[in-house]
């Protein structure tokens, strides 16, 4: 275990040190980028649960992470404004406080997990890739057509959401959070894939008949883990407003999923940590690149054809070598 | 009245113009070994997918313990003691032999939704998976990679996963397929002593093997029963020698 570990270690002390090498440099943008590196590594991992190990291909995961969002924001314009919430039985307002608007973030993303799982599980392989994808832009289409959310123009956050003892609206505070609450959600998951439920979800993968002949019932399986994916996907998507302090559409938009999924094959499949690594990876080279170039796609297209070729169990399984086989 | 575990009765399925099987009738006794022979082409694995819920059949049904099984989904068919081993070697190749076994062992129990405990540190699920590797002589591969596994190790652990479904009934799918003398030799010493704790039905090409094993054995050609009875009875019939023993029977 012991490169692993050092592997792991090193990245955790990274991730600490980078509020004051920021400060340290003198670029305070550094805990900005870093936070969406956070951000964007959970919305991957939570991805790469049911890809890496359940074998479901979504191509449609941004949408989660969109409704998180949008699930944020529009109870934060109802408290802004004073209004009330529609479609509600009861008269509520809204609020700003996170201990509600995220843990309803994650459930909203896994109410709508449990309906386009539900639907889209009847199929498998490519057309659950196109199924997913479907899904993904009809919601995508829908908040793109929705005037009072703010159509295309999406929505803004006026206060980040508060959280008692934290000043959210600090960057470096903010940061802490971010990457407290990926360590929590990374554990979580790392539980689940080596639980009884993860051995099904994992064995699902490898051959999903056999598992059937031995008497168990995927699908259910399968779903479960499509809707705990969705509920992490949404918990990304209350961060990721509280980031941007905006809400748009585009978030949702198909370009989005593909570019979680690119994180995923770049850090690793079936990794988890390998996540993290990627979105660093990603957003890091299309910062970088896109100071020189305006086509950065040129570049980073080449590099992820040869992480899949040479690094076929992506960057993360690079890292860590063999031992990663066990994560 | 005869005590059988399955009845089949007028099972049919065509694909397109073939048939694979054509009302096709048979009953396996509780406790015995009942082979199914016949030339390729027969239906003797369409038959056992019928069984096993793998393939819906156009017509004819199938009894298991007396109950109506054939709109019963796969995995319900197994959990009522139904399970089969394939001819093709159907493993998960990324597990151990050990959390190969593990993973039937849990599929009988009512679910796995167990979230937080390790299940490689469950130690009632290892030792119980581990008694049936030691079963099929592989308990000092536990540790190996399924998918690194020689091929005749891979046949014994797919009889250790199908042994620890607790199954009634067991459908073996050319169990002996791709082996050698030595490995035929040691799987039927694994499958001789299963005769009469649970029930078998066979498919074989290897007629040492039908013969050494079955009670009963049923000849199919074209998804017909053509002749059906004790091993020495088919050895004898003309009928059977005609249509599929040959010449060096």
């Amino acid at each position: 275990m012991r490169r692993r570990s050092v592997v792991l270690a090193a990245g955790l002390a990274l991730l600490l040190a980078v509020p004051p090498l920021a400060a340290i440099a003198g670029e305070p943008f550094a805990v900005t980028l870093a936070s969406r590196v956070l951000i964007y590594a959970l919305a991957a991992a939570s991805l790469d649960f049911i890809v890496g190990y359940g074998g479901m291909v979504s191509f449609g995961h941004a949408a989660f992470l969109g409704l998180g969002a949008y699930t944020v924001g529009i109870v934060a314009s109802h408290a802004f404004d004073g209004t009330a919430v529609p479609l509600l039985p009861f008269a509520w307002h809204g609020t700003d406080s996170a201990l509600i608007q995220w843990p309803l973030a994650m459930l909203i993303s896994a109410l709508f997990a449990l309906v386009i799982g539900a639907l889209s599980l009847r199929t498998a392989g490519v057309y659950f890739i196109m199924i997913t994808l479907a899904f993904a832009q009809m919601l995508y289409h829908l908040f793109l057509t929705l005037p009072t959310y703010g159509g295309q123009d999406g929505l803004n956050l006026w206060r980040r959401s508060e959280i008692p003892g934290l000043d959210l609206a600090d960057d470096v505070s903010f940061y802490y959070l971010t990457l407290a609450l990926l360590i929590i959600s990374l554990l979580i998951l790392k539980r689940l894939v080596h639980s009884r439920f993860g051995m099904v979800l994992r064995a699902g993968k490898q051959n999903e008949p056999r598992l059937q002949a031995l008497g168990i019932p995927t699908v259910r399986y399968k779903l479960l883990a499509f809707v705990i994916a969705g509920a992490f996907g949404g918990l990304a998507g209350a961060l990721t407003v509280n980031h941007t302090e905006f809400v748009g559409p585009g978030l949702l938009h198909w370009t989005r999923s593909g570019e979680l999924l690119v994180i995923v094959i770049l850090g690793g499949l079936g990794s988890l940590y390998g996540s993290v690594v990627g979105a660093a990876v990603l957003l890091i080279l299309e910062e970088v690149i896109a100071g020189w170039t305006e086509h950065w796609m040129i570049v980073l297209g080449p590099f992820l054809v040869l992480v899949v070729l040479f690094a076929r169990r992506g960057l993360y399984g690079w890292l860590a070598g063999r031992e990663a086989e066990g994560d | 009245m005869t005590d059988a575990i399955l009845e089949v009765q007028g099972l049919s399925k065509f694909f397109g113009a073939v048939a694979a099987s054509d009302s096709l009738t048979f009953q396996v006794e509780r406790g015995c070994c009942h082979a199914l022979i016949g030339p390729n082409g027969a239906g003797k694995s369409t038959a056992i997918a019928q069984i096993t819920g793998e393939v819906r059949p156009d017509g004819g049904s199938i009894r298991f313990n007396g109950r109506e099984i054939s709109r019963w989904p796969v995995h319900r068919r197994a959990r009522a003691g139904l399970n089969r081993s394939y001819q093709i070697t159907s493993i998960f190749p990324a597990f151990s032999a050990l959390d190969t076994v593990a993973l039937a062992v849990l599929a009988r129990q009512p679910h796995a939704f167990r979230f937080w405990r390790d299940a490689r540190r469950d130690e009632r699920l290892r030792r119980s998976a581990r008694s049936f590797l030691d079963r099929v002589g592989l308990g000092d591969r536990a540790d190996v990679r399924a998918g690194d596994l020689a091929h005749g190790e891979q046949r014994q652990l797919e009889v250790a996963m199908v042994l620890a479904t607790n199954p009634q009934l067991v459908l073996l799918d050319e169990p002996m397929a791709g082996m050698g003398r030595a490995e035929t030799q040691q799987m039927l010493d694994i499958l001789r002593p299963l005769k009469g704790s649970l029930s078998l039905l066979l498919v074989e090409h290897d007629m040492d093997v039908v013969f050494a094993l079955a009670d009963v054995v049923t000849v199919l050609v074209k998804g017909r029963v053509i002749a059906s009875g004790t091993p020495s009875s088919i050895r004898a019939d003309a009928d059977v020698r005609r249509a599929y023993l040959g010449d060096g029977a």
